[in-house]
Parts: C-alpha cells; structure tokens; sequence
C-alpha cells in the first residue's frame, strides 16, 4: 500500500507539474504570443473582439499569479478554453472526440505487441541457439530502428494501396454511422489492422529483447535447477517458474514504454488520418491552435499517468515483496 | 604520486584493450563502419550532389530511372540528391542532441547520487516527474511557440529527453559511491569534484557512451517525427522534411513510394548501426554475455543442446 500511495504522489506531482508547464510555456515564449496567437483573427474581428479573446483565453494584464490562479480554477473544472481551429467549439469538446479513437488503437496495439514480444522472448530463451533466438532479435531490432509512422507509411503503402487488403484512412467507413451493429464493428476492426499492425512491428522487438534477458537471468538462480532436478517438464519450468519472474522487470518498463509508445501512436494516426489524438495534434499545429494543442498535452498526460498507476496496482499483484513495501 | 602512476598506468592499459575488444566484436565494426559511412556522406554529401537538392530538375512522382536514380518530388525535385543532403542537418543534430542530453542527464544523475539527502531528493523527483510526462506532446507545444529550425529541435529534444540518462546513472553512482576505492578518495581528503571526475566518472565510461549512443538514436528519431509534424524548419532540406513534403504531396497515394523508402531507410540504418555499437558495448562489459556468445558457439560446434543455465566461466579458444 506505502508503495502505491508514493507513486499516486508522484503521479500527483506530475500531473501539477505539466499543468504549470502548460501555463508557462506561452508566458516565457519570447514574443507576444497572444498576438501570434490571434493573428489569423485579424481583419476578421474588431481589435475590441480581439481584446476580449485575449480575456477568455486568460491573457490579461493581471500579475502572473493571479493568472496562475484563474487558470488553475479553469483547468480543474474542466474548462481548457476555446479551440482556435474550431473555433467556436470547446478544447474538451473537440479533444473528446478523439480521446476514445486514440485509447482504442494505442490500447490494443500496445496490448498485443506486449503479449506477444513477451511470449516470443521466453520461447527464444527456451531454444536458446535456436532460428528464433539468433534470427529473430537482429531483424526486429532492425525494424524497431524505423520511425514508426515511416512502418506506418509503408504497410499503408504495401498493404493497402498495392494489395488493397486493408482500408487506407480514418477509422470506419464513411457510409457507417457510429452504432452497436455487427457491421460498423467489423468496419472498425478492418480500419484499425494497418495502424496496430505498424505499431506492434516497431515496439514488438523491445518486449522480445527485455523478457529474453530478464529470462537469462531468472534461468541461473538456484530454485530453477531445483525445478529441474525435482524432473519438472521444460513446459512448466519454463512458464511457472522462470518466466513468472522475469516478467516483473518487463512489467516495469511497461508503464515506462507507455508515454513513448503514445507518441508513435499518434504520428501513425497522421498517416492513417485516424480521427484520434495525433491527427488532432497535427490538425492544431498547422493551424497554429495552441490552446488545442495545449489541451491535447495535457489529456495525454493524465491518460499516461493513469495507465502507469494501473501498471502498478497490476505490478503490486504480481510481487508480493512491493506489498510489504 | 606512485600510487597515481600506476593507476594511471593501469587505465590507459584498461581502455586500450576496450577498444581492442571492441574492435574484435562483430556487431561494432559493423555498426561503425555505417555509421562511418554516414558521417563521411554528410560531410561530403552537398559536394557529391553538386546541385541544389530544391532544384526542379523533372517531373512530379518521376518514377526511378537513370537519370534520376531515386526518381523525383512531388515537386519535380531529385530524391537522391535530397536524401544525401538531408543527411547532414539530421545527423548534426541527432549527434548534438545525444551528446547535450547525455551530458545534462550525467551532471543531475551524478549530482543526485553523489551528494544523496535533499539534492538526491529534489532531483529524483525531477527526474521521475520528466520521464512519465510524455515526450513528444510536450515538445510539440513547446517546438510550436518557438522560431523553427534546428536550435529548436535540439532544445525540445534535450528538455524532453534527459531523464532517462540521470536516471541509469544516478544508481550506478549510487552502486559506486559505497566502494572501497571511493571511500579511500574521500579519507585522503580528495574533494568532491575530484572524486566524481577522476575517481567515479572513469568507471562509468562504458555507460556514458551507451547513455550518449542511445540518446542519439532517439534524437534522431524523435527529430525526424517533429519535422515529419511539420515542426521543422520547412524550407531546409533534412530527413524529417523530406517525409513532411512527400506526405504532404500525398506521395503514397499517387504511388510514389520511393519518395520515402530512401529516407526511412538510412534513418533505420543509423539508428541500427548505432544500436549495433550498443549492444556490442554491453557484451564487452558484461562479461555474462560475452561467456553466453562464445559458449553457445562452442556447444554449436558440437552439436551439443545448450542447458538452460548461463555459464560465468569463459569458454577457451573462442
């Protein structure tokens, strides 16, 4: 439980951590970046008009700790302004539009890509020597070593527009309206396969390598050649008893790999334009929506802090030595 | 003073045969003769051209052909001489962010670790803060507000990237601190910065060099994403933009795949070839490894199956 409550804390420090940044980082830009900021308005609106975004955008003459402060009472309830791109549309509204896209994606790839890397690592240490412990690594290795939106721009490339196997873009079919039925699921689970798939080919090698040699290590303690001299099956050493253990140092970086695995995520949307995060994210730099963009980091950041503290309740009930900690 | 000669004496002998084994080691002359390659491409590369890679020299989505070996742009431009010059900007920069995050990480790691009560506090706590906050929205709002260009890329990307490096080296300056050698420094009244520099820092060079290696991969890579965003400097030719216009240009769609395949192709070659150079640096210094490798290869020769235990022994002849 103490192991839980410290890392809630430091989830807690991150979280005000990021929303200060949030705060900062437009007010210690050099420049005036309100005025960059409302620039596409110009000619559009009376400077009245702009002077009263300026106000609802929180850009006001008060001391910067009375804008801290409105800001803050802003942000806890729920309100992150007005998105510039979508203008009139609320930040939160617009983001929630693609929150569930992005969770969708980067949820089932990261899922299946850990599953399977895992599975993998412990199978190669099992035949160590063997096709899948020397070829195996090298290659994914190899391809772990492409961006992933570039994976990302070939299997569109490949699988898509040459074989025509898969959907290009967006997320289900555009003759779809979003409903509980049999067809706009399938829809969804065709339009998902090129963007999971490239992302599972660019993090799969990592999971593959850490679980290998954490199964390298766990394989040389003493209650393993128990296992063996007792006349256990390789099945079980193998899976009750080496790999249970060496999954806990993979379980860590779990948590770790998720802000980055994210990131790929949401340059592989851009590819795909799936509606989520990362095309939102682009959407927001090109028109130069900053209070979109700010709100996109911000909701990214809670969703990856959140998932880390479920790692943890998970991480508390696979070692029971974190729970006495 | 003689105890210093020797020691002395002793480190030069240490690190002349670190680079003798690395040097024997597969995966590194093969990693450094890429990145070698590449180095050498982007010094040379806008002399080799001999032409500016914006020039229209043809058609839009020119298929590869004699004339033009990697075809052309969506805008008429040639894939080839752009890929070649956009090496230089990816790779300098790449270079340069990996070195500044691997010596911000060292400092606040180091600092962490070596003076331990509230500094050791404060900065843990930083560290921990900045490794959980996602990476690459904060450096896109942050790249957003700020001139494009390359100054840009590398500070978002030092300031997105540090924490991972303090992290590592804060424990093993925390596993060196207890050591008897340290603790020998410390009662002959050594000072603090010499302890960390000449006493601690020497033990840690294999990993500061992973440290500065893995950070470039992820320079590199993380670069070529925020250009790829549109968040570099449009109007100079790099890897990353050369992606943005041919995404942009809608390449795939028109089937103009090798706008891309020569950019993502040396972007993977680096970062493998550098990976390479890491991975063979862990063999050489955890003798584990090496042991694994070489009695895998003796029992092969064999045709013995291995157990499933790790030799610690080393196996002769190999």
């Amino acid at each position: 439980m103490r192991y839980l409550l410290r890392q809630l804390g430091l989830y807690f420090i991150a979280a005000w951590a990021s929303l200060t940044l949030n705060f900062l980082i437009p007010r210690l830009m050099p420049g005036d970046p309100a005025t960059a900021m409302f620039a596409r308005f110009r000619g559009q609106l009376q400077p009245e008009a702009i002077d009263a975004l300026r106000k609802a955008f929180g850009f006001t003459d008060a001391p910067l700790y009375m804008q801290y402060i409105t800001y803050l009472r802003h942000t806890l309830t729920g309100d992150l302004g007005l998105s510039i791109a979508h203008f009139p549309a609320k930040v939160t509204d617009v983001i929630a539009t693609g929150l569930g896209w992005t969770m969708l994606l980067s949820g089932a790839a990261v899922l299946v890509s850990f599953a399977l890397g895992t599975l993998l690592g412990i199978i190669a240490t099992w035949k160590r020597g063997g096709w899948l412990d020397s070829v195996m690594p090298p290659v994914l290795m190899f391809l772990g070593a492409f961006p992933y939106f570039w994976l990302a721009m070939v299997s569109l490339y490949i699988l898509g527009f040459v074989l025509g196997a898969f959907p290009l873009r967006h997320a289900y079919s555009d003759t779809l309206s979003p409903e509980w039925s049999f067809e706009f699921i399938g829809s969804v689970l065709s339009h998902m396969v090129l963007p999971a798939l490239s992302i599972v080919i660019a993090t799969i090698g990592g999971w593959m390598l850490g679980m290998r040699s954490a199964m390298v290590t766990v394989l040389s303690e003493e209650y393993i050649t128990m296992a063996q001299a007792k006349g256990l099956s390789q099945w079980r050493v193998m899976f009750s008893y080496a790999a249970r253990n060496a999954l806990l140092p993979n379980v860590t970086g779990f948590g770790m790999a998720l802000g980055f695995v994210l990131a790929g995520s949401l340059l592989t949307e851009i590819v795909f334009s799936y509606p989520g995060q990362g095309y939102l994210l682009i959407q927001a730099v090109r028109n130069q929506d900053y209070p979109l963009m700010q709100g996109i980091f911000l909701t990214i950041t809670l969703a990856v802090l959140g998932a880390n503290f479920l790692v943890d309740v998970v991480y508390v009930f696979l070692d029971p030595r974190a729970r006495g900690r | 003073m003689a105890a210093q000669q020797s020691n002395s004496g002793g480190s030069a002998t240490r690190s002349a045969g670190w680079i003798r084994l690395l040097l024997s080691n597969r995966k590194a002359m093969v990693g450094t003769l890429i990145v070698l390659f590449f180095l050498l491409l982007s010094v040379l590369g806008p002399v080799l051209v001999g032409q500016d890679p914006h020039a229209f020299v043809g058609m839009p989505h020119e298929a590869p052909s004699a004339e033009h070996l990697f075809g052309t742009t969506g805008q008429g431009q040639d894939v080839l001489a752009q890929t070649i010059v956009g090496a230089r900007t990816s790779l300098a920069v790449g270079f340069a962010t990996g070195f500044a995050v691997m010596a911000i990480g060292a400092a606040i790691g180091m600092a962490g670790g070596y003076f331990g009560g509230w500094v050791d506090n404060v900065l843990s706590l930083l560290t921990n803060v900045f490794l959980i906050i996602p990476g690459l929205p904060m450096a896109v709002v942050i790249a957003a507000y700020l001139p494009a260009g390359p100054m840009t890329i590398l500070l978002v990307l030092v300031l997105t990237g540090w924490a991972w490096n303090a992290r590592v080296l804060r424990s093993q300056v925390l596993a060196l601190r207890d050591k008897d050698f340290v603790s020998a420094a410390l009662v002959s009244g050594e000072g603090s910065a010499r302890i960390i520099f000449r006493e601690i820092l020497p033990n840690m060079t294999s990993l500061l060099m992973s440290g500065f290696i893995g950070a470039t991969v992820y320079a590199i890579g993380a670069q070529v994403g925020l250009e790829f965003l549109g968040l570099g400097d449009l109007s100079a030719v790099t890897w990353g933009t050369n992606l943005y216009w041919s995404s942009n240009n809608a390449a795939l769609l028109t089937g103009a795949w090798w706008t891309i395949v020569p950019t993502g192709v040396c972007v993977a070659l680096v970062g493998f070839a550098l990976t390479l150079i890491n991975y063979a640096i862990d063999e050489i210094s955890n003798p584990r490894l090496r042991a694994e490798g070489s009695w895998s290869r003796l029992l092969k020769s064999r045709n013995v199956a291995a157990g499933p235990s790790t030799p610690v022994v080393r196996a002769h002849g190999a």
